[in-house]
Parts: structure tokens; C-alpha cells; sequence
């Protein structure tokens, strides 16, 4: 009864998660927020779902799996790789370098920085540093 | 109990599938495509961790394990190509 309880919360939990997490991605208004909802409360989402059936498949149908936990670790590994990935993206297409703040250092944002600069940069920082 | 909730979290992913698939047709830019991509994904494989617990067997999860891995590699190469106009330098 409780493992029952438990596998349901687990299950309504994970659908309103990404419930929320694609609503998230028609309702924002501004690129930057509507990469927030996919990533974080989607990413949740599926790990409930996962959480639910990990539990299922041990309480009620005797076998136990290691693959829930695989996708999971691995949603979770990827999901902020891809949301960095994004959020350059949009900086790349949508900002130009003179919207953004300073960087408090000599160097520009990673993302304008041309691979030129980037090998004048460098090579000035190990011949300093030797 | 189980089956309400599995019932519920079924119709949750369905309308979050909708919602992607119109974000993917009517979008304001590129970066928010792939985004939608990046999560009709994801809600793919909590749907497919949802089918398994119906069915019973755990066949499922291989299949999710193969989309997520495409799912992400795909995400990285289109945003790759819009970053450097290239996939693999």
C-alpha cells in the first residue's frame, strides 16, 4: 500500500513536471527565461518518471534494474551541457558583444572571441608565463 | 491507485508533446526549435518509462537509453552549426 502510494505520488509528480516544463516553453517571453523551464522542471520530470518505474519493476514485478538509473545519471549529465550549448547559441544569433556587461578581465565574452584572438591571447599567456 | 496515476501522467506527456510540437512548428527563432527538440526528447523518453510500467518488462529502456544518447548528440550538433557553421573541425 505504501509502495503503492509512493510509485503514484512519484508518477503525478514527473507529469506535472513536464507539464509545467513544455507549458514553460510556449508561455515565457524572453529566450533566455524559456530556456529555464525545459531544462530544470523537464529534466525532473523524467526523473520522477524513471524513479517510478525503477520502483515498479522492483516491488511489484520482482526485477531490478539498473537502466532507470543509467538514463537518469545520464539525462542528468546532459542537461546542462545542452542548456550551455543553447544559451551560447542564443547570445551567438540574438546579442551583439556590445549589449553584454564587461568581463572584468582582458579577455571578451568566450562566445566573440575569433580563434585568432584566442591564439594571440594564449600565446602571450605562456610566453608571460614562462 | 497505479493505474490512475500512470493514467494521469500519460495525458501530462501527451499535452507536453502537443505543446512542443507547436513550439517546433511556430517558433521565434532557431535557438528556440531546437530547444522544443531538445524536449519533445526528453518527453519521449518519460513516455517510454511510462509504457514500460504499463506493459510490465523493462524492453523499453534500452530503446530510451539509444534516443536519449541521439536525442542529446543531435541537440549538440545543431547548436554546434549554428555556433561555427561547422559540426566536426
Amino acid at each position: 500500500m505504501i509502495i503503492e502510494i509512493l510509485i503514484s505520488a512519484c508518477l503525478v509528480i514527473s507529469g506535472v513536471f513536464g507539464l509545467v516544463g513544455s507549458f514553460g516553453l510556449i508561455k515565457l517571453p524572453d529566450p533566455m527565461m524559456r530556456l529555464h523551464a525545459p531544462t530544470k522542471a523537464t529534466t525532473l520530470g523524467v526523473g520522477g518518471a524513471l524513479v517510478a518505474s525503477m520502483l515498479y519493476m522492483h516491488f511489484v514485478n520482482g526485477t531490478f534494474s539498473f537502466h532507470e538509473l543509467m538514463i537518469t545519471l545520464f539525462l542528468f549529465l546532459t542537461a546542462p551541457v545542452t542548456g550551455n550549448f543553447l544559451a551560447k547559441t542564443h547570445l551567438h544569433l540574438n546579442r551583439k558583444a556590445s549589449d553584454l556587461p564587461p568581463t572584468a578581465t582582458d579577455r571578451p565574452w568566450a562566445t566573440y572571441e575569433s580563434d585568432e584572438m584566442r591564439e594571440r591571447i594564449e600565446a602571450a599567456e605562456d610566453a608571460s608565463a614562462d | 491507485m497505479i493505474e490512475y496515476a500512470l493514467l494521469f501522467a500519460f495525458t501530462c506527456y501527451g499535452l507536453a508533446l502537443l505543446m512542443n510540437i507547436y513550439r517546433i512548428i511556430q517558433s521565434p527563432g532557431p535557438g528556440d526549435r531546437i530547444l522544443a527538440l531538445d524536449t519533445l526528447v526528453v518527453n519521449a523518453i518519460a513516455l517510454l518509462a511510462l509504457f514500460g510500467i504499463l506493459e510490465g518488462t523493462t524492453v523499453y529502456f534500452e530503446a530510451s537509453m539509444i534516443i536519449a544518447m541521439t536525442g542529446f548528440i543531435s541537440t549538440v550538433s545543431f547548436t554546434r552549426f549554428l555556433l561555427r557553421g561547422d559540426i566536426i573541425e
